[in-house]
This record gives structure tokens, sequence and C-alpha cells, in this order.
């Protein structure tokens, strides 16, 4: 326990030290909540246009943050070689691990934090109508994320790519799944390829906790598939994923 | 007891041979050496003991522990010095010793340590500041943090300017009065003479010659006579020099004539190395 707690300053530390990780997994989602929240300034589909984004930029920065900064940490450590380094010490892979979740953890609910008072303060959108539920979706969402994460980064093979492989992944999700704004108009085929996507259903769970007061169990449906991705992320982290750097 | 025993040690990787039967042991506060060129299957061998890779066959003992099973107990008791590895180029040079002093039951002093490794003045710069030379003060620092008993340490100075590998020398040299036991590999001949008590020559996989540095090349008895005969350069190698030597000057004295820049020599370390690792004169 003492060791975790010392690991997860050390991750707050890196993390928040690293101006170019800090910039786009931090800031990134709030930027983009604040440009299209100046663009909509009325309703959509009957609610205000302000709450629909934040859910929408709550779901693309779970994504942002799990899926793509943990990916991002973790290719470069291991192809720096620092993960090979830890494992000779007596730190757990165990406990290390739990560290870097629990600092993503973290580090993403200060974004939805400043997601909320952005949209408060500056678009006059609301608070969570089911507080609890909006708490227990943040972490629904870094750990289907992370799950996915883990896994891209036992696929991803250079820390050089790694940036782009990720956001070539989740701005279309993003995109597809409605975290910039309604997909009603989008044609059939690109919805079908939403339908599949891990963000379309947390979308509708945080949807339903933050505006409808749902509980986060609501929907069972969309839960089993969030669920599924992030399962589906570890297991192939579990098959693949390795602490040595590639042979150079 | 030994630090290190490795009997009969085989690897391979896709059916290429990496490790032919290795065997070696290493004395507890013994500072060992493994040489050989690139590709011979040192950093094979080594990370197998550090516990990084499994053995094919063979028997593997550190500080009585399998390291195949890379149990918390062996881990409290290593250092690790790899040949590429970064340490978070974010955080300060305490704060690594930090970092790493806290993965372990018993660290000795983070300052005590920085001050051992020379980077007093550089305690709190970025690592990214640091050069490579510093950077593998760092490595090292880090590796001792722990206060471990045995220190690995893979190909320590390649790259290094000749400054610094002298420097890097001498920290390596206060290993060993701080009684720990180090595995240190290298391609560098003189780097092994200079701080290994015994060396084992590796090549493709196998030992060719284990004993201390003197050793190696007292192994070798043949000695080389050069003389000039009418200004030509006249080289007899012999096992038995004193012999040889009598009946070359027996001959030149009773023609009266002078053997000219007569020397005897006998094989530096230097020519001893390289005939065992030469592929020619593979077994």
């Amino acid at each position: 326990m003492t060791m975790l707690l010392h690991q997860l300053s050390f991750e707050q530390r890196v993390f928040w030290r690293s101006k170019e990780a800090a910039v786009f997994v931090f800031v990134f989602p709030l930027l983009l909540y604040a440009l299209l929240g100046s663009v909509y300034s009325d309703e959509i589909d009957g609610v205000p246009a302000a709450d629909v984004l934040l859910a929408g930029l709550f779901g693309y920065g779970a994504a942002n943050t799990a899926f793509a900064g943990l990916a991002i940490i973790l290719v470069g450590r291991r192809e720096a070689g620092t993960l090979k380094r830890l494992r000779t010490t007596p730190l757990s892979p165990a406990t290390y691990a739990a560290a870097v979740l629990l600092s993503t953890l973290v580090i993403f609910t200060l974004q939805a934090v400043a997601l909320l008072v952005l949209g408060g303060v500056v678009f006059d959108a609301s608070m969570p109508a089911n507080w609890a539920g909006f708490a227990g979706a943040i972490v629904l969402g870094v750990a289907c994320f992370a799950g996915l994460g883990i896994g891209a980064a036992a696929l991803i093979r250079s820390a050089e790519g790694v940036s782009a492989v990720v956001n070539v992944v989740v701005l279309p999700m993003a995109f597809l799944s409605g975290s910039f704004g309604p997909t009603r108009d989008y044609p059939s085929a690109l919805q079908a390829v939403a339908d599949v996507l891990p963000l379309t259903y947390f979308l509708d769970v945080v949807e339903g906790v933050y505006l409808e007061g749902d509980s986060l169990f609501a929907q069972p449906g969309a839960l089993a598939v969030i669920v599924a991705w992030g399962v589906l992320g570890l297991a192939v982290a579990a098959r693949r994923f390795s602490w040595m750097p590639r042979e150079r | 007891m030994s630090a290190i025993v490795v009997r009969d040690l085989r690897k391979s990787y896709d059916g290429i041979e990496a490790l032919r039967g290795v065997s070696f042991e290493v004395a507890r506060g013994e500072v060992f050496g493994l040489l050989g060129p690139n590709g011979a299957g040192k950093t094979t061998a080594v990370e197998i003991l550090e516990g990084y890779r499994s053995r094919d066959e063979g028997e593997v003992s550190v500080l009585g522990h399998d390291p195949g099973h890379a149990p918390r107990d062996l881990r409290e008791r290593i250092g690790v010095v790899l040949q590429h590895s970064e340490l978070s180029p974010l955080l300060t040079v305490r704060e690594v010793h930090r970092l790493f002093a806290g993965y372990y039951e018993r660290p000795r002093d983070v300052d005590d340590v920085i001050e051992l490794v020379g980077l007093a003045e550089k305690r709190d710069a970025r690592v990214r500041t640091l050069s490579g030379g510093q950077k593998r003060r760092l490595d090292l620092g880090v590796a001792l943090v722990g206060d471990p008993d045995l220190v690995f340490l893979d190909e320590p100075t390649t790259g290094f300017d000749p400054a610094a590998r002298r420097s890097a020398w001498e920290m390596i040299r206060s290993l060993r009065e701080l009684g720990k036991t180090v595995l240190l590999t290298t391609h560098y001949l003189d780097e092994a003479q200079q701080l290994a008590d015994r060396v084992a020559v590796i090549r493709a996989g196998q030992i060719v010659r284990t004993g201390a540095p003197a050793e190696l090349v007292g192994g070798s008895r043949t000695a080389e006579i050069r003389f000039r005969r009418n200004g030509e350069l006249v080289v007899v190698e012999t096992d038995e020099p004193t012999r040889v030597l009598n009946e070359l000057t027996a001959e030149a004295l009773a023609d009266g004539v002078e053997l000219e820049r007569l020397e005897v020599r006998r094989p530096t370390l230097e020519d001893v190395y390289l005939e065992l690792v030469d592929e020619e004169s593979a077994p």
C-alpha cells in the first residue's frame, strides 16, 4: 500500500511535468468544449447544447485520457527500457499497474470536474442529475478505456508512431459516437460503425446519469458492451504485452 | 558459498544457439568479468541471471535463488545496470533515486548514493539535461540505492570517451570496497583487465577460458624470439624459449655475428584474447 502511494505520487509528478501530455490529455477536451460550446448555443433535440456537448466531451475525455494517454505512456516507457528496468526491482507488476491506473483515474476525475466548472460558469450547463452515477461513470470510463489502452500498447510497436496511431482511433471514434454533436444525420454506414464502438454506449450511459438522473446500471445492454470492450483489451494485453523493448 | 553458479547453461532463439553449455561461478565479493566480442552471448547469459529471460537447459543459482522465478527476495538484493534503459527524463537526479529507494526494504541514504556516483552537483538537475556519462552514473546510483549484494553491469562504458571511462572505472572499483559482488560484461579487454578479479572469455556461446587476467596469459606458454638477419626479420615461435635462445646465441657466437635487434617477447593479454576469440581458431 505504501509502495502504491509512493509510485502514484511519482506518476502524478511526471504527468503534470510533461507539458505535452498535460496539454494533449488534460487541456484538449476542455479546449474542444470551449470551442464547440461557443458554436452550438441553442438546443439539440430539446436539450441545451451545452449539456449535450458536456456529456460528449466527457466521453471523449475518458477515451483520450485512459486509452490514448495510457497507450502513449506505456509504449514510450516500454521502448525506453523503463519497464524492463523496473522488473528487477522489488516493485511488483501488479502494484505498478495499479499505480498507473489510479493516476489515470485521478487525471480524468480532475478533467471531469474542470468540464463541469467550465460548463457551469461559461455555458450555464446543468450539473449532474445523479452525482453518484456520474462519479461511477468516471470509474467505468477509465476502466473500459484503460483496458483498451493497455491492449493497444501491446500491439503498437514503435514509440514514434504511438501518438499518431491512437489519435487515428480516438478522434474518428469520438466523431462517430457523437462526442462532438448529434449523429442523427450521418450516413447509415457510419451509424452502423458507431453501433459497435464502446464510446457510443458509454455516451448513452453518461447521458442517462448526467441528464436524466438514471442509475449507472439503468442500461444493462450498454454496460455489457462497455465491459466487453474493456475485457477484450485486457485479453489482448494478457497475450501480447511485454515489459521488454522490441529487439534493436 | 558462491554468489552465482551457472552450470551447462543453454539457450536458443529460433533454432540459433546463443548459449551452448556455459558454466562459471562467481564468489561473493568478487568482481567477475564476462569478456567477449559483440554477439558472443554475454547479454543473453546476464539477462538469464537477472531473470529477464528463460533458459532452455542448465542450472542457475543467483544468491541461492533460481532467477527464472524472479522472487522478490532476490530482487531486493540485486542491482542492475542495463545496456539501454532510460529513467524518467522529467524527474531530477534526487527524485529518481528517491523513487527507486522507495521500492526497497532497506535502502541506502539517497544523498550518500548520489555523492558516491559523483552526481552531487547535479542533484536537482532534470534527468533529460544530463550528459551520456552522467546518465550512466545515474543508472549506477539507482542500481545501488537498494544496497544490493550483487550488481550486474552490462557493458557499463560502451560509447564513453576515455575520460568518462576512467571515472566509470573508479566507480566500479569503489563497489569492490563496498564489498559488493559484481558481474560485469564487456567487449573491452582493458576494461576486464583493469576491473575484474577473474575473467571468463566467451565466444560464440561458449566459454573458452576462465581465470585471473594474468593467468589467461600465463596459460599460453608460447614465446616469440625476434631478431634480424641481414636486415630481414626472423620470428621463431617456441614453447621452449630457453633452449631455443641458447642454441641461437651459441650459433651466432660461434660464427662471430651479432643477432641484430634480438628480443624475446611473451604474448600480451591482447594477443591471447584475439587468438581466443578469433573465428578462424574456432573450437
